[in-house]
């Protein structure tokens, strides 16, 4: 038996919104892959909760009127990962969260709970960050709207006021309308395993000029909150697609990244394989926004018919990490 | 607190059952507890080791890690449920014996579900995929090595 003090299953938002100011000590659950197992291990033993799993219209993606795509909250890991908008728009993200856990608890945990409990290590958070996603809040006051930053406080904290309920996450179409981006998680096995490190780097390329024309890059585990590198986005914008351009970036992130040591890794380590996996999800970004390009240049004809082979090849396909070499052999 | 219960209707093993749970209740304990259905092995409870790995709606979950409360509506098989009407066992079932990939059996029931909706999606799987998706499955015996062998075995006997 979990050690609950109470249970109420909300139908809709209002609902559960009216729930938590009835019962202002409730937590929200959604998935339940972390907030069972923290009742579990005693540290929010004696919790009511309010389950906002069954709640429909956060368990829907949708592509708005004005092309942002809104993702709603309780849609679990695996059923993002095979969307047909998620994977046809920002495959990144998809591939991000297939990188939880194992398949099992993929199953259950959603990405709003992955959002909302604010762990560092959380795979979801580098990619939400690094594609400037919005968060669409609703309370008693109303609907707001809050980015990543100001919702991420410190570690386990997040800016979610009691009464409040976080229903879907917004990737504006300017976000990622002509970006494609990598996300890689270091960790020491390969599954069931929390990040040592992670890096969520989303970029758009210029072809005609062969610069890099715009990059974002968030680092899971590398400071109390997700962390963007400002500086090192800045140095790199405008640079030319040429091989010196990893090695920048990987200095630069090493200059601009500050880890602690921990149990887990050293700084030195994390210093070292911070610039490693910045210069290779660039590399992966930057093969994936070309191949993008080259398509999109070719016509809205061929356009769509590479976009249908490649959705219908893509059903029976694995998304694993191997994808990406497949790119490189279409490039070159 | 003062005891909450809940009444669901679920399919289990293609029964159709009508229970009543307490909201505190884990699927897990649900099915060993109120179903009999001792295939559902408690390992960690903290969805770590898969030894309680059911399938709900045709997705392989960890039952100790979802309220029974949840199961409302849905339809769930253990292991029992992949029973042949004489007693039959499946062919991966088979399989795990042939290669040796059963030792203590306490993780088996969990590794034959996860393989069974693996290879139900009928594709060719590599070693590799094989290990993404059994990736929530612990053995502390067997080593992997021939749990593996088994399910590709099956695989290609399927896509020969
Ligand atoms: S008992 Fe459920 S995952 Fe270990
Ligand atoms: S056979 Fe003993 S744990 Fe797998």
């Amino acid at each position: 038996m979990y050690d609950l003090e109470g249970y109420w299953e909300a139908g809709t938002v209002e609902e559960a919104v009216q729930l938590l100011e009835d019962h202002p000590a409730a937590k929200i659950i959604c998935g339940g892959s972390d907030v069972l197992i923290k009742i579990r291990e005693g540290k929010l033993a004696g919790t009511g909760l309010v389950s906002i799993r069954g709640i429909p219209l956060l368990q829907k993606v949708t592509l708005k009127e004005n092309g942002d795509l809104y993702i709603g909250a309780a849609m679990t890991f695996s059923h993002l990962t095979s969307h047909p908008l998620i994977r046809r728009l920002v495959p990144v993200l998809g591939e991000a969260v297939d990188q939880v856990g194992g398949p099992q608890v993929r199953n259950i945990g959603t990405i709003g709970g992955n959002i909302c409990n604010g762990a560092v290590s959380a795979d979801s958070a580098p990619t939400v960050f690094s594609l400037e996603c919005r968060l669409r809040i609703e309370g008693k006051a109303g609907v707001r709207f809050s980015d990543m930053k100001s919702f991420y406080l410190g570690p386990g904290r997040v800016n979610l006021a009691q009464g409040e309920v976080l229903t879907h996450i917004v990737v504006p179409r300017e976000k990622y309308e002509g970006y494609a981006g990598h996300y890689i998680k270091y960790s020491m096995r390969n599954a069931m395993d929390i990040a040592t490190l992670s890096c969520s780097t989303v970029c758009k390329i210029d072809l005609k000029k062969n610069v890099l024309e715009d990059v974002k890059m968030t680092f899971g585990v590398a400071a109390a909150v997700p962390l963007r590198v400002p500086k090192t986005e800045e140095a790199l914008k405008g640079q030319p697609l040429r091989e010196e351009l990893y090695g920048l970036a990987a200095g630069l992130v090493r200059q601009e990244i500050n880890p602690r040591d921990s149990w887990r890794a050293s700084r030195a380590f994390r210093l070292q394989i911070g610039g490693e996996i910045a210069a290779r999800s660039l590399r992966e970004a930057v093969l994936r926004a070309r191949a993008q390009e080259e398509v999109r240049l070719r016509g809205p004809k061929q356009q769509e018919k590479v976009q249908i082979e490649a959705e219908q090849t893509g059903q029976q396909q694995e998304i694993m990490q191997p994808e990406s070499d497949q790119h490189r052999k279409e490039v070159r | 607190m003062p005891e909450q219960m809940k009444m669901i209707q679920c399919v289990v093993n293609g029964r159709k059952e009508t229970l009543c749970v307490d909201v505190r209740e884990s699927l897990l304990d649900m099915l060993r507890n109120r179903l009999g259905l001792t295939s559902v092995k408690k390992g960690c409870e903290v969805g770590e080791c898969g030894a309680c790995t059911v399938i709900l709606d045709g997705e392989t979950i960890d039952s100790c890690i979802y309220l029974a409360a949840w199961a409302d509506g849905r339809e769930i098989t253990t292991l029992e449920g992949l029973l042949g009407p004489n007693g039959e066992l499946t062919r991966i079932q088979e399989a795990f014996l042939e290669e040796g990939a059963v030792q203590c059996g306490f993780c088996t029931p969990g590794f034959i579900l996860s393989a069974e909706v693996l290879l139900r999606r009928g594709e060719k799987l590599s070693r590799e995929m094989i290990r993404k998706h059994m990736a929530g499955n612990l053995c502390r015996c067997t080593g992997y090595e021939n749990i593996v062998n088994a399910v590709e075995k099956v695989n290609r006997e399927r896509n020969e």
